[in-house]
């Protein structure tokens, strides 16, 4: 998703094939061969009660185009702010709106806001309860990073995506784990495809339960992807990194453009809002 | 397609609620006050015609040119199953007909489609060609709630088209299954095979997003007066699907709820036709499922039309093509349907005294269906009343010669072969007040005036014609 912490994930669809060939011959029974504890103690919750104000003791801001000014190093089109217009609070949801208007020399605003140094933990389950936009170009995302970023440069400080999404892909959404070895258009990655249904029409719960050997990936009450440390042996011919034992903040963003989702069309709808109805985070 | 004056369902709803009125009168519920349901069936083809008889398909009038000899049951191709529907393209030259298309009609009490979002099949062609036309909804009795998707490129593979329904709580008693009309305008004059299989009505659950347009998006200011009506077209909507595409769909009015801001000045009905009723401003605005369609009319009405100069000539000095005053000398059609026009022409007539109104002409014409001998006549006389400034309209006389057909140069738009005119065009017009003209029969047809077979009017592009006549003073 970030600057450094992300190139192209093209190559990601055709590489989550794989993975899913090696998942359904590996284990014909998820339910038996994954890995699947519970995590039950609520630490951490947002239901976005406070109407008109981000609970500042939890969140803060990402502004701008990124600390190389280049897209969050994705070449993404939008200039962050904390604006209300970007990003609020209305009727127990996070809204955050991306707008197409001329800004600081940016075609676009969007918000970007993160946990980082308020709330960080090392595993667990994450999980918030999300509608997004649709139309070419929208990037939303619920994903998390290493709060190590400042010392062990990306991707060995880890991330984490937990739910990511393109426009002109209603159906879909991605989870994926970058770390050194498997990082950008390399990820361990996997889709998820809603059947009769879309992302952007209804709310559905995207969660993440995170224990010190796997990492399993949910859409509502669905498993659809454990990424182990045999995983990540694998996929990088036992090049890869297990970079996942730290403390990880939350992010939630609505990109615009760049690498991955091209830039949006004259279908693509401006205003749209990604709602958010509520941020969860559980412990054993 | 040719739209059809619906028969109301106003007469029989009436019933309805008598009957119900008068059921409910009882403690009890009687049975027979449920209300009745048609079938929700929504397979039309499989591998068979589903719940149709074997004679569902109902081809476009061969007078019009269509083909009735290329639809048939291919028993050696399917997407699945054992069968699938065979339809061959003709060359423009085919004798049976130069296109081929037509619906496919449950001839029974129709469906109800309210639980679907779309029409789905799977299509394949010879040659990677464009449909013009795949949809669902006419019957040729009403088309009351037709729908239209334009253009599908054809695969040499199989592959999923999507027409999504732009409003299904409508579709309670559907009979029109599918429409297709299929040419070779794309492949250059070379016919082709188009195979569709698994024809369906499904509910996708992906169709979302909607965008309904009315007026093609555009907010139009109109003047207008009291009598007069106005027809909402460019009616559209507009899905997001599965595939992250948006799907656009010309859009029946019945699809629509249409709302005046004041019914004291103009009301609009279910078929989208906006009657002015009184003079003041009304704004015109349309919703699919309470979503706002883009697009509106605010249309103003000065009150009634004053009536044009009545006529003084005798009739016998008189050859009348639209006149109140006089026997008209042939009936005609108002709205050719050019290639490329985009007229809206209306007969309206208040107090017996009947007008033509046109709007947003670019190019139309009034087409005699029998022609006329001007032969001892020496001029045409029309009345035309402006509500804007800047009104100039151009009538060219023709005459169509010996053939009996208009021939045009499609490049130039001058007459050729045995045709021949006379252009004149007024100068402004004065608003709000009828202008008289007396035109003479020269030029072109000075000396060819025994088929006079049509009136081309051009520019405007709001305007209103009255006691359109050729004569001898």
């Amino acid at each position: 998703m970030d600057s450094i912490f992300r190139k192209i994930m093209i190559k990601l669809i055709g590489k989550s094939l794989v993975v899913l060939t090696l998942l359904m011959l590996t284990s014909c029974d998820p339910n038996e061969a994954q890995r699947v504890a519970s995590f039950d103690n609520l630490v951490m919750q947002d239901e976005f009660d406070i109407e008109g104000t981000l609970d500042s003791n939890l969140w803060t801001f990402d502004l701008g185009k990124g600390p190389g000014n280049d897209g969050w190093g994705n070449n993404e089109l939008q200039y962050y702010t904390d604006r209300t217009e970007n990003v609020t609070v209305e009727n127990g949801y996070l809204l955050i709106t991306a707008k197409e208007e001329a800004f600081n020399g940016a075609n676009y605003t969007s918000a970007r806001i993160k946990t980082e140094g308020l709330f960080e933990q090392a595993y667990g389950r994450f999980e918030a309860r999300i509608k997004v936009p649709y139309g070419k170009g929208y990037w939303p995302a619920f994903w998390l990073l290493g709060n190590d970023c400042g010392q062990n440069i990306w991707p060995q400080c880890g991330e984490i995506d937990i739910m990511e999404y393109l426009g002109n892909m209603p159906t879909t959404v991605f989870g994926s784990a970058h770390g050194p070895g498997y990082a950008a258009g390399d990820a361990i990655s996997k889709k998820y495809v809603l059947e009769n249904d879309r992302f952007d029409t209804g709310f559905h719960v995207f969660g993440m339960e995170w224990a010190p050997d796997y990492i399993n990936y949910y859409v509502d009450d669905v498993l659809y992807q454990q990424i182990t440390k045999q995983n990540v042996l694998e996929e990088t011919n036992g090049e890869g990194q297990w970079v996942f034992d730290h403390p990880f903040y939350i992010i939630l963003n609505v990109a615009i453009g760049g690498n991955l989702p091209g830039s949006p069309n004259t279908e693509t709808v401006f205003p749209q809002t990604m709602i958010v109805d509520y941020v969860r985070v559980y412990q054993k | 397609m040719k739209n059809r004056k619906p028969t109301y369902f106003k007469d029989l709803s009436l019933i309805f609620l008598i009957l119900g009125l008068i059921v409910s009168c009882e403690r009890d519920l009687s049975e027979d006050s449920v209300v009745a349901t048609f079938p929700n069936t929504g397979e039309v083809f499989t591998d068979n015609p589903i719940n149709l008889t074997d004679e569902f398909f109902i081809s476009f009038d061969p007078a019009q040119g269509a083909n009735t000899e290329g639809f048939g049951i291919d028993n050696n191709v399917a997407y699945a199953g054992t069968s699938s529907i065979r339809i061959d393209v003709p060359a423009p030259n085919d004798p049976n007909g130069s296109y081929i298309g037509g619906i496919f009609k449950d001839r029974s009490g129709g469906r109800n489609l309210t639980g679907y979002d779309a029409l789905t099949f799977w299509a394949k062609g010879s040659l990677t060609a464009t449909v013009g036309l795949v949809g669902f909804g006419t019957d040729f009795v009403d088309d009351k709630y037709a729908v239209g998707l334009e253009n599908i490129q054809l695969s040499t593979d199989w592959r999923k088209y999507t027409i999504p329904i732009p409003n299904a709580s409508r579709l309670l008693q559907e009979k029109g299954m599918f429409i297709f009309s299929a040419g070779t305008q794309s492949t250059n004059g070379l016919g082709y095979t188009l195979w569709i299989d698994e024809l369906k009505f499904e509910t996708l659950g992906t169709i979302a997003q909607p965008l309904p347009v009315i007026l093609d998006g555009e907010d139009l200011v109109q003047q207008s007066f009291t009598g007069s009506s106005i027809r909402i077209s460019g009616l559209t909507q507009t899905f997001n699907i599965a595939s992250g595409e948006n799907v656009t769909v010309q859009a029946a009015p019945s699809y629509f709820d249409f709302v005046s801001s004041d019914t004291s000045v103009a009301a609009v009905n279910e078929l989208g036709i906006v009657s002015v009723v009184g003079s003041g401003t009304a704004f015109i605005t349309a919703t699919i499922s309470s979503v706002l369609a883009s697009g509106s009319l605010e249309v103003t009405s000065t009150g009634a039309l004053p009536a044009a100069p009545i006529p003084t000539l005798p009739s016998s000095n008189v050859t009348s093509i639209f006149c109140d005053e006089y026997t008209n000398a042939t009936s005609s059609n108002f709205e050719p349907g050019f290639g490329g026009s985009t007229t809206q022409a209306a007969v309206v007539t208040a107090n017996n005294d009947s007008v033509l109104i046109y709007s947003n002409n670019n190019f139309t014409g009034i087409i005699f269906d029998n022609t006329v001998d001007a032969s001892a006549l020496s001029f045409m006389h029309v009345d035309v009343y402006a509500q804007q400034a800047g009104v100039q309209v151009e009538f060219q006389i023709r005459d169509i010669g010996a053939n009996g057909v208009i021939n045009t140069n499609i490049f130039t738009g001058q007459p050729e072969g045995d045709d021949a005119d006379y252009r004149f065009t007024t100068g402004n017009l004065t608003v709000n007040g009828w202008n008289s003209f007396d035109i003479p029969l020269t030029g072109g047809i000075l000396n060819q005036k025994n088929n006079l077979g049509a009136i081309i009017l051009a520019g405007g592009p709001n305007f209103i014609l009255d006691n359109i006549y050729f004569y001898t003073p």
